[in-house]
């Protein structure tokens, strides 16, 4: 061609020579400057956990060069804005994800691999070991806890003394549960005995296995490759409170609720008892509701709970690793966990903090706190598309199980949720 | 034009017209400078498709025939993603879902929309509020649209039912959203005409008004009935508008993913899961890009299938 066509040829070469340089340019991670040296880092979270991740940044902002900025994202949202972000290889230097997709996450290397860091943490042994090892792949962690949310039985003890109930003496097994529903449900207007989400996954798993745990049953094998949901535990399970919906006992929206309006039902001062996060005591409370803290039982007894909440860790695609494990180190500290966590009547992620100068002065996040230890964080690749998924198989085995022909429900859902646990 | 420019300059050929070479030579210039004129002014929308909508289809292609993770290097696993479609039961029934929402819709939203538009077609008095109001939920995004009614419908907030039940029509407790397969696609298809209704009767109105006068005129003073005007004069004279807006609707409700997103989550038990809600299932729960942009490829093919037919139909009816 002529000359203009050349020189064009050569600016359009050098432009994108800068777009590359530009895409390739994160900084290397120094590991000899100082991990607090001022740097700027993105951290990313869903609404959920929002409040929590912004009172530890504010804390640390407080008392570090470094700053952490907190975006949140809704909900539904957040895992499709973590996919894109990787795609994009523009991951924030930090972001924090739902503890049971974790295991994905880390397998999916979105997460830089902090073993050794970890590993030279003084206080490792106590950090939510149920967490931590949500978040191992192939022998290594990827990711820490970062708020820890169970689920407990909440009920309400203006209803309990109205029924004839003893506020105080929460049920000690599954059929003294369904047992005190039925009695404050004959209260009748508009208080109903107790209240779940039958058309949501997360809420099921989160609330209902828990007395399959405490009962001795298993959900999932260990490497979360094999699902075990038609074991005899969870048929009782599911049939209890299967009795309670049909008799009316559970309020009828228990049918369709997918999540959105849980808390706003157990918030109305008319559910009797129901499980739920224990996250939602403050929530409850500020709405007038007294409201009394069990832990999740079995059909005959027994205890147990599904340790949720998030687990943080470093974007794989960040160049401010140094910085970023800087922060999450003094997340897990005992002033963090303390003076901010415990503070907010948050859960500890650190089992030796348990009881704290705040806990104690409430009973109740003592019996929460202490039912870290007893819980389980169930772990598998797949989690997310096999259980928490609108359209995962286990949503339709728990609707079969709930609503239609339970028998064939949970055989069927067994093997479907099985092959979609090892997918991919 | 690039015809005649490659044309063989046979007559020039002759000696005694050799004395033009640079006549020619301007010419010729000229005409190339005409080209890339041309070519200039297109380049921006060339440009923008090229970037935006063929590079997109050619990655989405070449995704769909590798295991393609979030981070690190893509594998060649062809045809492991296509064989995989026909393998999920999701896909099944989101397709054949899909398929039922799509005629349901289009023939509902066509009747509502030319219904509208017959409505407000002459200049009345009222007649321009009435097509403002017609046309005015087009001013709200979809989600914003799903969203305003997920919360009419709701048994906790909304009016709706506590209107219903006033009325008499419902007692106690109803989910439209999620309560039965039907009323989950019923709320939807509601949403969809409501939204959608409006814009359409725009279109299908200016293909009305480019109707002459004079030959419904004409038909008047033959006596005609107004059936048999409409039959035989706005019908087939509205064939290029009906296409048009027949194929707006019918890729619209194959793409379908806010309404049911939002409105109904799929639900309940997977009977209101349209395709693009398996695409996102597969890209962002699942994880598998490969997958999704298998997906993606087989339902731009049913796509460019339906529309092929539909205005191959249609133009030979014109014709």
């Amino acid at each position: 061609m002529n000359l203009r066509g050349l020189r064009l040829a050569a600016v359009v070469t050098a432009g994108l020579l800068a777009v590359t340089a530009c895409g390739n340019g994160t900084a290397p991670d120094s590991t000899t400057a100082s991990a607090d040296d001022g740097a700027t880092l993105t951290l990313w979270t869903r609404a959920a956990t929002e409040s929590v991740s912004k009172a530890l940044a504010d804390a640390y902002n407080a008392t570090h060069r470094n700053k952490v900025e907190v975006t949140a994202y809704p909900n539904e949202e957040y895992p499709a804005k973590l996919a894109s972000a990787a795609g994009a290889k523009a991951l924030p230097d930090l972001f924090a994800a739902d503890v049971v997709f974790a295991a994905q996450y880390a397998s999916q290397g979105l997460w830089a691999d902090v073993t050794e860091r970890f590993a030279a943490f003084p206080a490792k042994d106590s950090v939510a070991p149920s967490h931590v090892k949500a978040a191992t792949w192939d022998g290594r962690n990827f990711a820490v806890p970062h708020t820890i949310d169970m689920s407990v039985m909440l009920y309400d003890k203006d209803l309990y003394a109205k029924a004839g109930l003893d506020p105080e003496k929460p049920p000690a097994t599954l059929r003294e549960f369904a047992g005190h529903a039925r009695k404050i449900d004959q209260l009748g207007g508009e208080v109903n005995g107790t209240y779940f989400g039958g058309n949501c996954g997360g809420c099921v798993e989160f609330t209902l296995w828990p007395s399959v745990w405490a009962a001795g049953g298993e959900v999932l094998d260990a490497d979360g490759r094999k699902a075990k949901v038609d074991s005899t535990e969870m048929a009782e399970v599911f049939a209890l409170y299967r009795s309670l919906y049909e008799d009316g006992v559970a309020a009828p929206a228990s049918k369709d609720e997918a999540g959105p309006t849980w808390l706003g039902a157990l918030q109305g001062g008319k559910v009797g008892i129901a499980p739920g996060p224990s996250a939602w005591l403050g929530a409850m409370e500020a709405k007038g509701v007294k409201v009394g803290v069990a832990p999740i039982t079995g059909i005959t007894g027994g205890e147990s709970t599904f340790v949720g909440g998030d687990t943080i860790g470093i974007g794989a695609t960040s160049g401010k690793a140094a910085q970023a494990w800087d922060f999450l180190a003094w997340t897990m500290s005992d002033e963090a966990q303390v003076e901010v966590v415990a503070k907010s009547k948050g859960v500890p992620t650190r089992t030796d903090l348990a009881s704290n100068r705040y806990s104690s002065a409430d009973p109740r996040l003592v019996t929460i706190n202490s039912l870290v230890s007893k819980g389980r964080t169930p772990y598998a690749q797949n989690f997310n598309a096999s259980f928490n998924d609108s359209q995962s198989p286990w949503l339709q085995t728990v609707r079969g199980a709930l609503f239609g022909d339970a028998g064939k429900a949970l055989t069927e859902g067994n093997s479907a949720i099985t092959k979609s646990l090892q997918q991919g | 034009m690039p015809v005649t420019m490659t044309s063989p300059p046979r007559e020039r050929a002759e000696p005694e017209r050799r004395p033009a070479p640079r006549t020619r030579r301007r010419s010729h210039g000229g005409r190339r400078r005409r080209a890339l004129t041309g070519a200039a002014y297109a380049a921006p929308t060339a440009v923008m498709v090229g970037l935006f909508f063929l590079v997109p289809l050619g990655l989405v292609v070449w995704m769909s025939l590798h295991r393609w993770p979030l981070l690190g290097k893509p594998t060649l696993n062809v045809p492991n993603n296509y064989a995989g479609v026909a393998d999920n039961e999701l896909v099944v029934s989101a397709a054949w879902f899909t398929l039922k929402y799509t005629a349901i819709m289009t023939v509902l939203l066509f009747v509502v929309a030319f219904g509208l538009a017959l409505l407000v077609q002459h200049r009345r008095p009222g007649v321009g509020f009435l097509r403002a109001a017609f046309f005015l939920p087009m001013a709200v995004g979809f989600a914003s649209a799903s969203l305003l009614f997920l919360g009419l419908l709701s048994d906790e907030i909304g009016p709706v039912n506590d209107l219903l039940s006033w009325l008499g029509v419902v007692d106690g407790y109803v989910s439209w959203t999620s309560g039965s397969a039907g009323s989950a696609l019923g709320s939807a298809v509601v949403l969809v005409l409501w939204r959608f209704a409006g814009f359409n009767m725009l279109i299908l109105l200016t293909g009305l008004q480019a109707i002459p006068v004079d030959v419904y005129e004409a038909a008047r003073i033959d006596g005609a009935s107004r059936w048999q005007t409409f039959r035989r004069i706005t019908l087939p004279l509205m064939r290029p508008t009906i296409a048009l807006v027949l194929t707006l609707m019918s890729t619209g409700s194959l793409l379908a993913f806010d309404q049911f997103w939002i409105l109904t989550r799929g639900g309940p038990d997977n009977s209101t899961t349209s395709l693009v809600m398996v695409i996102y299932r597969e890209a962002f729960i699942r994880l598998d890009l490969g997958s999704a942009a298998g997906i993606s490829v087989v339902l731009l093919a049913v796509l460019l299938v339906f529309n092929a037919v539909q205005f191959g139909v249609l133009r030979r009816r014109s014709e």
